[in-house]
C-alpha cells in the first residue's frame, strides 16, 4: 500500500488533470466556449429548467381516440357495404378494441365474411355462431398507435418551432406520454393553448334541405349532424349552432400552406390558405355544384366561418374571415401550417419556474455549497492535521471531479441536485475518516509510522467500498424511479460516490506517501 | 499540529447493556409515528395529491387576506395562502380540480387571470390526478427495492443476521422520518421520497462500517463473549461514527439555513435522518444482532468461506 508506484501516481494525476480539464468551461465566460472544437472541454454543466427558469409539460396523447375513429370507419364501411348487399344485421358497433356484427341469415354468412374481410385487409375476422367479430392484430394496434405519438410529436415541434421558443427538447415517455421542455418560457399558457388544439380542419357543406329546428328538436336528418358556431364566427342574429352534413369535402390535410393576413376590402384580419393540386380539384368541384349555398368551415368540431360560396373556387387558394383578431389569425394560420394532431392531446403536468426563482435558487445553492465545503474543509484540518489537509485537497479535487463528469455527461443539475453534492461533501470526507481514524488505531497499537498507514488505506477500503455501494444502490433506484428534479438529486448523489471513493483514497495516498517517502517521520500527526 | 479528538480513542461505553432502553424509546418512538401518520396524517404535496401550487412576488409586502379573498371567489375548493420564506413571497396551494390535467390547467390560467399581470410568477406546477398516483406508486416502489436491493447486497457481503439487522435499522429510520413529517405537518412530497432514499443510503452506510468492525472482531476474537464483542466493535468505532456525522451535518446545516426555502424541508429532513441513522446503527442494528443467534456457526463459517481478501491479508502484518 505504501508502495505506490509510478505508473498510479500518474494516472491519479491524470484523472484529475482531465476532471479539471472539463470542469474549466464553467468558469469561463459561454461566449468563448464556442470557438473550442468539438473533442476538448467546451461544455458547461446543464443547468435543470428548476435553476435556468423554465416550463416542464407532460402531455398525454389519447391514443384509444387513434383505434376508436378507426373501428367507427371500419362500422360506417359494414354498414354501407351491408346495406347495399341486402344482408340483414344487427348489433353492429365497435367496442374498445374490435368491431362486431350479427348477421342474422345463416346463408349471408359466407358473403358478409367476403365483405367483412375486404374492409381493411389487416384487420382479421373472426366468426362465433352468427356472431362477427373484425379487428386488428395487437402488433398493428400497437404500431398505429406508436405512429400517432410520433406524429403527434412532430406536429407539436413544428407548432412550437414556429413561436419562435428556444431550443426546446420534446421527448417520448412511455406509450403515449410526450415531455415537453421548453428553457427561458415563463408563460406557457400561449404555447399551451396552441400546442391543445387538435386543430382538424374540415370544408363541409351546411345542410339547407333540412330544418335546423327539426334536428334541434332530436330528429337529425342522417348523414347531418349540428355543430356549434365559435362566438366570433357569428353574425349578429345568426343561431349559435348550425346544421352541417356530415360529409367532409376537404380536409386540412389538403392544406399546403396558410398564412395570417388582411382582407383586401374590410381590412379586417383573415387567414388565407392554398391547398395542394388534390384539394384544389375537389373544392373545385365542390363549389361549382354550389354556387350560393353556403359551407361550414370546421376546426375541432366548432364551426369557425360559413360563408356563401360567390362563384366557384377554381384556383385552390381561400381564406377565413371571422371576427378574428391579429393574434387569432397568426396562431389559426400557425396551427393550420403545422397540421392537425392525430389525436386530442392533454396536459398532465405542468412545472414552470420563472428566471427570477432559477436565479435565486442558483445563488443560494451556491452559497450553501461554498460555505458548507469551506465548513468541512476547517473542520477536517483541525481533526486531523496534515492529513486532515490532504483529506481537504482530496475533497476540493471531488468538486472539480463533479463538476467536470457533469458537463461532459451533460447530466441536467437541479436544485435537489446541488443538495445532492452539498450532501456529497459532508460524505465524502467518510473515508477519509475511516482511513484517519484507522491509522490512528494501528498506531495505538504501537505499528511503526508506516505499517500503521499501510493497515490504515487497507482495512479501511472494503468498509469504505461495502458502505458506498449500498448508498450507490440507493441512488441507482432513485434515478430509476424518480422523476424531473429528484433525478437530478440521485445523478449527482452517484457522480459524488464514485469520484469521492477516488479522490479520499488514491488521491489522499498520493499526498500522504509523497510525504512519508521524504519526511521518513518517527510519529503520525494524526 | 495538535488534533482533534471529540471521542477519547480509549472511549468504552457501554452500548449493549443499555440496549432494552434503546428498544423501549425507539419502539415507542415507532408507534409513535405510527399513530401521528394515521390521526394527523401526512401533508401530501401536489406531486402525491394532485393540485396546483403557484408562488407569486407582489412589489411591495403582499396582502395576503386580499389575495385570498379575490381567489376564493372562483370556486376553485381549498386554496391556501401562506408568507414563502420573503414577505413578498407568497405560496398558494389549490385543491386538485375535479377532471383530468387539463381540469388543473384551466383552473392555473383562471388563477392566472385574477392576479393578473401586477405579480412576478416564480413557479407555477400543476400535477393531475394520473401523474400523481403513478408518482406515489412509482415512490412506494423506489424505496421498497431500495430496501430489498441493500437486503440482497449485505446477506451477500455479510452473514443473513446483519441483514436483517440492517434493514430493522433502516425500516427503524423510514418510520421516524416519515413520523417527523406527520408530527411537524412538513410538505411531505418527491423530495421527501429522495430524502428517505438518501437517508437509507446514509444509515446502511453507518450500519455497514460498525457490522465491519464485528465481522473483524469476530473472527480476530473468537472466545469472547458477544455482547462484549458488540460493545467492542461499537466502541472502536465511534470516533469515525461522530466525525462522518459531523461533517455530514455541517453540510446539511449550511443547505438549511442558506440553500433556500424551497429545499429547507427536504435539508431538515436529512438532517433528521443523519442523527436517526446515527442513532440507529449503534443502538438497534448491532444489539438486534444478539437475538439473531450469531453464534458460534456463524463465526465459523465467516472464518473459512468468506470472501475478502485486503481485510485477512493486512491481519498479517
Amino acid at each position: 500500500m505504501v508502495n505506490f508506484p509510478t505508473w498510479k501516481k500518474v494516472l491519479v494525476a491524470l484523472i484529475c488533470f482531465i476532471g479539471l480539464a472539463y470542469a474549466v468551461p464553467n468558469f469561463v465566460d459561454e461566449d468563448l466556449l464556442t470557438g473550442v472544437p468539438d473533442g476538448l472541454p467546451n461544455k458547461q454543466v446543464n443547468l435543470g429548467l428548476d435553476l435556468r427558469g423554465g416550463s416542464h409539460l407532460l402531455i398525454e396523447v389519447e391514443v384509444q381516440k387513434v383505434i376508436d375513429e378507426y373501428l367507427e370507419s371500419l362500422v360506417d364501411g359494414a354498414r354501407a357495404e351491408l346495406r347495399e348487399a341486402r344482408i340483414r344485421y344487427r348489433a353492429l358497433g365497435a367496442q374498445t378494441e374490435s368491431m362486431g356484427v350479427n348477421i342474422i341469415r345463416p346463408e349471408d354468412h359466407d358473403r358478409a365474411l367476403t365483405i367483412l374481410r375486404d374492409l381493411d385487409l389487416e384487420a382479421t375476422v373472426s366468426q362465433s355462431g352468427d356472431r362477427f367479430t373484425v379487428e386488428l392484430p395487437e402488433p398493428i394496434m400497437a404500431a398505429r398507435r406508436s405512429a400517432a405519438v410520433q406524429q403527434s410529436i412532430e406536429i407539436i415541434r413544428r407548432r412550437i418551432d414556429e413561436t419562435g421558443v428556444r431550443e426546446p427538447t420534446i421527448q417520448q415517455q412511455g406509450q403515449n406520454r410526450i415531455i415537453l421542455q421548453m428553457p427561458g418560457v415563463e408563460d406557457p399558457q400561449r404555447v399551451k393553448d396552441l400546442i391543445g388544439k387538435t386543430a382538424n380542419l374540415s370544408f363541409q357543406m351546411v345542410d339547407v334541405d333540412n330544418q335546423l329546428n327539426e334536428a334541434l328538436a332530436g330528429r337529425v336528418p342522417p348523414g347531418s349532424e349540428i355543430l356549434p358556431m365559435a362566438a366570433n364566427a357569428r353574425g349578429p342574429g345568426q343561431p349559435d349552432v348550425m346544421l352541417v352534413r356530415k360529409k367532409v369535402d376537404v380536409s386540412g390535410q389538403n392544406l399546403v400552406d396558410s398564412q395570417p393576413s388582411f382582407d383586401g376590402r374590410t381590412n379586417q384580419p383573415v387567414v388565407t390558405f392554398r391547398f395542394d393540386t388534390a384539394g384544389a380539384r375537389r373544392f373545385g368541384e365542390v363549389s361549382t355544384n354550389n354556387v350560393g349555398r353556403p359551407f361550414a368551415i370546421v376546426l375541432d368540431g366548432e364551426i369557425i366561418s360559413a360563408p356563401v360560396i360567390q362563384e366557384p373556387i377554381l384556383g385552390g387558394t381561400g381564406q377565413i374571415s371571422g371576427r378574428f383578431s391579429v393574434q387569432e389569425t397568426a396562431d389559426l394560420a400557425l396551427l393550420l401550417r403545422a397540421g392537425a394532431l392525430p389525436a386530442p392531446i392533454s396536459f398532465l403536468e405542468e412545472r414552470t419556474v420563472g428566471p427570477g426563482m432559477g436565479a435565486d435558487a442558483v445563488a443560494a445553492g451556491e452559497i450553501a455549497s461554498v460555505v458548507g465545503l469551506v465548513a468541512v474543509l476547517i473542520f477536517m484540518a483541525i481533526a486531523y492535521g496534515r492529513f486532515g489537509l490532504y483529506a481537504d485537497v482530496a475533497l476540493l479535487m471531488n468538486m472539480i471531479l463533479i463538476l467536470g463528469a457533469l458537463s461532459v455527461l451533460q447530466a441536467t443539475l437541479t436544485l435537489p441536485g446541488i443538495a445532492g453534492i452539498v450532501l456529497t461533501i459532508g460524505m465524502a470526507v467518510d473515508a477519509n475518516v475511516l482511513i484517519f481514524e484507522r491509522i490512528r488505531e494501528e498506531t495505538r497499537a504501537g505499528r511503526t509510522p508506516i505499517s500503521a498507514i499501510d493497515a490504515g488505506y487497507s482495512r479501511a477500503f472494503t468498509t469504505i467500498i461495502d458502505a458506498n455501494v449500498t448508498t450507490l444502490i440507493a441512488a441507482i433506484l432513485l434515478y430509476a424511479f424518480g422523476s424531473g428534479p429528484v433525478r437530478g438529486f440521485a445523478v449527482t448523489l452517484s457522480i459524488g460516490i464514485v469520484t469521492s471513493m477516488f479522490t479520499a483514497i488514491m488521491v489522499t495516498r498520493l499526498f500522504v506517501v509523497t510525504w512519508l517517502r521524504r519526511k521518513r517521520p518517527d510519529s503520525l500527526p494524526v | 499540529m495538535k488534533t482533534l479528538h471529540i471521542v477519547p480513542h480509549d472511549v468504552d461505553l457501554s452500548f449493549i447493556s443499555k440496549r432494552l432502553i434503546y428498544f423501549a424509546v425507539s419502539g415507542f418512538l415507532i408507534l409513535a409515528s405510527i399513530g401521528l401518520v394515521l390521526t394527523k396524517g401526512l401533508n401530501f404535496g401536489i406531486d402525491f395529491k394532485g393540485g396546483i401550487l403557484v408562488e407569486v412576488r407582489t412589489d411591495g409586502p403582499a396582502d395576503i387576506g386580499a389575495m385570498r379573498d379575490q381567489l376564493s371567489t372562483l370556486g376553485l375548493g381549498e386554496i391556501s395562502l401562506q408568507e414563502f420564506g420573503l414577505p413578498t413571497d407568497v405560496l398558494i396551494r389549490i385543491q386538485r380540480q375535479e377532471g383530468d390535467g387539463d381540469a388543473q390547467n384551466q383552473a392555473v390560467a383562471l388563477v392566472q387571470q385574477t392576479l393578473g399581470e401586477g405579480v412576478e410568477y416564480r413557479r407555477t406546477e400543476f400535477v393531475g390526478p394520473k401523474v400523481s398516483q403513478e408518482l406515489l406508486q412509482d415512490g412506494i416502489l423506489a424505496v421498497g427495492l431500495a430496501m430489498a436491493a441493500i437486503l440482497v447486497y449485505i446477506w451477500f457481503r455479510f452473514e443473513w443476521q446483519f441483514g436483517i439487522g440492517a434493514i430493522i435499522a433502516l425500516i427503524h429510520d423510514i418510520i421516524l422520518t416519515i413520523g417527523i413529517f406527520a408530527l411537524l405537518g412538513l410538505e411531505f412530497n418527491l423530495s421527501t421520497v429522495a430524502a428517505v432514499l438518501t437517508i437509507a443510503g446514509y444509515s446502511i452506510n453507518d450500519t455497514v462500517v460498525v457490522f465491519d468492525r464485528v465481522r473483524e472482531k469476530l473472527r480476530k476474537y473468537k472466545s469472547m463473549e458477544l455482547p462484549e464483542l458488540l460493545n467492542f466493535a461499537i466502541n472502536r468505532t465511534l470516533s469515525r461514527t461522530v466525525m462522518t456525522s459531523v461533517t455530514t451535518l455541517i453540510a446539511l446545516s449550511a443547505l438549511f439555513f442558506l440553500g433556500g426555502e424551497v429545499i429547507r424541508d427536504f435539508s431538515f429532513a436529512m438532517i433528521w435522518g443523519v442523527v436517526v441513522g446515527t442513532y440507529s446503527s449503534i443502538c438497534i442494528a448491532v444489539p438486534v444482532l444478539l437475538y439473531l443467534g450469531l453464534d458460534e456457526r456463524a463465526r465459523g463459517n465467516m472464518d473459512g468461506s468468506n470472501e475478502d481478501g485486503p481485510q485477512s491479508q493486512a491481519d498479517r502484518p
